[in-house]
């Protein structure tokens, strides 16, 4: 095979811009049939509209796209799916009421206007077999785990014959089990001699599964590198333009005293289920203590009842020997309790104020912010201004509307906002969701500066690597318990993994 | 009060008549939405429905081009409500809303126009009642659907068509997943705002049909407003029956049901206390505002319902 053939995807200079915006500036891409190639970046860098450039969703404004040597022009989805390419998207294009078989052929159904069921779940069921990812076809889709919806989004993509496949941020949404599946996969994919882009920036994922890999930063190339003959500082220096910080190996805390202690905690879910049987843990001042678990198994229902969001139906939470199981947001704030939501849009901001006034959320009622009732502009400006440019909100500008900015710069609005005023506790919850290493790296030294101050931390994370890098101490939730308690020490991926998943040790 | 009072022939008869022009908005209701917009001018389609099929009866003294009239006139104002809903991507309740009043204005000034105080002409080309024959000789069955009218038979084979094209039918399919998930559908090549164009027109033919029943079937007239909001129980209807052509059948002969109801037990007592029939003929009223407000268990709309559809435009 020739040098020409084997490239099946080669890129040149693309370019776009939308409107001042320009995401990409003269990009290369080149990918070789057959192999498993990662296309790695910080948020912003290009990856997204390279590939939405490749899969017809954008149309370039400058380079030229070749597939098998041939130039192509790609104006849709349609064309890029006549050339063989298939997209698995981050957020799953899949309709959730409809059936595992029908959203796979959905379409492109093949045979008259009848809708006849058995025959694609059986068509659906040769190609599950074909490839060895196996789904129960009749199954409603929205009753089926993430991680095997995702493999609808695979043969969905199989079904209508694409060669290469373009997986974005495939490992968002999954378990570290189901990630180990969806690796298996994307290697079996390729032994049958598909090709595949992976979209994403964890560095683990990278090493683990693929043969080369092409960094982007700010819209340009930024490395080419073969996996096998580089290591993860190489990639990420490559990615964020500089060193990373490394973060620094931590004293054990002393034996401080209990800042937040729950007991027997119990809560039920918005639908009624009782998403908390049980729960006891403590949090010491100068500790964080992590808590993983798949998502789902009463994490969310645990930070809302510690707030006083969500009213416990028995149970304790205790902050400094007083009993707050029974206050208000308000009261629970006053106590010294702060909270990062795992939702920044839903319950960590009003993105249509701006920058300062999110910043005052919660005190402004009190002085200085208000007096007698009425706001204090000058003073809710100023402390905007002080704040922003503290936690390097960029821009620096206290009138922004926060909903305009980049998702990191909003999580240091919250930060700010939640970090400013000494608290004694600090309820975070996904705290680096959707954020980029840069600002991953930033929210982590904040967190570890408030745990030097003397805060008691409870982290809440689905990502385990997150979790590992910052606790003291480790718990794992699952089905609304705390299944087990382990020092960071000693807290393996894979025990935390199995633990996650139901496993328990009996032994431990 | 009797037993013939409750469900006596006479009673189950007069259900299906006043289930109809319900059902047919109700179905209006649920194509449009399954599609993923909300079309509250259903009641307007059916009030200019009435009110052309009217005009056109009387012009033409033809029962089908009338019919045709009338739902052509819903079938236009549906087609402004899609180019506002999907065109636009105007608020769909607001559109909706105003194109309600427009019917109402329009119908009510032109009808003063034609006919001024003297009412619609009397001796309007009708839809006719379909007798079955040996059936009507039946007893019970015979005086319930023996002469029933022909609109009635087609709502109802209307429910059994529908209820295939959503289910069994490859279109079907590709509709509902345009009104839950239309990015989804999007990315698989089916054409999202074309699809959403038709369910909203189908919508308004429907609900226009409900209108000229009305008018044509039932009154031989047309009165200002006559509609009386039949289009939003409709709705509910479709609500009550959780988006299903089948349930919005079943909703609607409930409506229907409490309306006949209310007829019925006019003057009627138990032992010596008077039945409160003003209380009784609410009950249409009350059904919908328990359906709406959710009280029929979990009734879960299309995913996409309402929204317009946004195409992925800028990074």
């Amino acid at each position: 095979m020739s040098a020409e053939t084997s490239m099946l995807v080669d890129m040149r200079g693309i370019e776009k811009r939308f409107g001042d915006l320009v995401a990409l500036r003269g990009v290369d891409l080149v990918v070789r049939q057959g192999e498993i190639h990662a296309l790695v970046g910080e948020n912003g860098a290009g990856k997204s509209t390279l590939m939405n450039v490749l899969y017809g969703l954008y149309r370039p404004d400058a380079g030229s796209i070749r597939i098998r040597g041939r130039e192509v022009r790609i104006a849709g989805p349609r064309d890029a799916i006549a050339l063989g390419i298939g997209m698995i998207h981050q957020h799953f294009m899949l309709v959730p009421p409809l059936t595992v078989a029908e959203n796979v052929v959905l379409g492109d159904e093949r045979g008259g206007p009848r809708l006849d069921r058995r025959a694609i779940e059986s068509r659906v069921a040769d190609l599950e077999k074909r490839f060895g990812i196996v789904v129960e076809p009749h199954a409603r889709t929205e009753d089926i785990p993430l991680g095997l919806q995702q493999r609808v989004e695979i043969l969905k993509v199989l079904y209508r014959g694409s060669e290469l496949l373009i997986f974005d941020e495939p490992t968002a949404v999954l378990t570290p089990q189901e990630v180990d599946e969806l690796f298996a996969i994307v290697r079996t994919l390729r032994d049958e001699g598909k090709t595949l882009i992976l979209i994403t920036h964890k560095l683990r994922e990278v090493m683990a599964v693929t043969d080369n890999i092409t960094v982007l930063r700010g819209g340009r190339n930024a490395g080419e590198l073969v996996t096998r003959n580089t290591n993860p500082s190489e990639i990420a220096r490559a990615m964020v333009g500089r060193e990373l910080k490394e973060l620094r190996a931590r004293a054990t805390p002393a034996r401080a005293e209990v800042t937040l202690k729950v007991q027997g905690l119990e809560a039920k879910s918005d639908r009624g289920a009782l998403a908390l049987q049980g729960v006891d843990f403590d949090v010491r001042s100068g500790e964080i203590l992590g808590i993983a678990g798949v998502g789902g198994n009463g994490q969310s229902e645990l930070a809302q009842a510690i707030l006083g969001l969500r009213r416990p139906t028995g149970g304790s939470i205790q902050i400094g020997g007083v009993d707050i199981s029974k206050d208000d947001p308000k009261r629970t704030r006053a106590r010294g309790v702060a909270y990062v939501p795992e939702d920044r849009h839903l319950e960590g901001l009003v993105l249509a104020f701006s920058v300062a006034d999110d910043f005052i959320l919660g005190k402004q009622d009190r002085a200085p912010y208000a007096r007698t009732g009425v706001l204090d502009p000058v003073t809710i400006l100023r402390n905007g201004g002080r704040l922003a440019a503290e936690y390097d909100v960029r821009p620096p500008n206290p009138k922004a509307i926060v909903g305009n900015l980049s998702g990191g710069n909003q999580q240091k609005v919250v930060l700010g906002r939640e970090l400013s005023e000494r608290p004694k506790l600090i309820v975070v919850s996904q705290p680096t969701r959707g954020l980029d290493i840069a600002a991953t790296e930033y929210v982590h030294e904040r967190l570890l500066e408030q745990r030097g101050q003397g805060a008691g931390i409870l982290l809440i994370s689905s990502e385990l690597d997150e979790i590992r890098a910052l606790s003291d101490r480790i718990a794992v939730m699952f089905e609304g318990r705390i299944v087990a308690t382990l020092d960071a020490a000693s807290a393996t991926e894979e025990r935390l993994g199995l633990l996650m998943a139901g496993h328990g040790e009996a032994a431990a | 009060m009797t037993l013939d009072q409750v469900i006596g022939a006479g009673v189950l008869a007069a259900t299906l008549r006043l289930a109809t022009p319900i059902l047919l908005a109700a179905l209006g209701g649920v194509v449009s939405e399954r599609s993923g917009v909300v079309n509250i001018a259903l009641e307007g389609c059916m009030l200019v429905g009435a009110f052309f099929g009217v005009v056109a009866a009387d012009r033409t003294h033809s029962v089908v081009l009338a019919l045709a009239v009338a739902m052509g006139a819903g079938g236009i104002l549906a087609a402004i409500h899609a180019v506002a809903a999907i065109h636009l991507r105007s608020d769909q309740i607001v559109s909706g809303m105003a194109l309600n009043i427009l019917a109402l204005g329009l119908t009510s000034y032109l009808d003063y126009q034609f006919y001024g105080n003297t009412g619609t002409p009397a001796d309007l080309a009708g839809v006719p009642d379909v007798s079955l024959g040996p059936i009507a000789a039946i007893p019970f069955v015979g005086d319930v659907i023996g002469n029933q009218n022909a609109i009635v038979w087609v709502a109802l084979a209307l429910v059994v068509v529908i209820q295939a094209f959503l289910f069994r039918t490859v279109p079907g399919l590709r509709l509902r997943a345009v009104g839950e998930h239309p990015r989804a559908a999007d990315t698989v090549g089916i054409a999202v705002r074309p699809t959403r164009y038709w369910a909203v027109l189908a919508s308004g033919l429907l609900a226009a049909l409900g209108g000229a029943y009305l008018s044509l079937s039932v009154a031989h007239s047309f009165t200002d407003g006559m509609t009386g909001g039949r289009g939003f129980i409709g709705l509910a209807a479709m609500i009550f029956g959780r988006w299903t052509p089948a349930g919005a059948l079943v909703a609607s002969l409930l409506f229907g049901y409490g309306t006949a109801l209310s007829f019925s037990l006019q003057g009627a007592s138990i032992g010596s206390v008077q039945v409160p029939v003003q209380l009784l003929s609410t009950l249409p009223y009350v059904l919908t505002i328990l359906a709406v407000a959710g009280f029929v268990g979990r009734s879960r709309p299309p995913a996409a319902d309402g929204l317009p559809y946004e195409t992925e435009g800028h990074a």
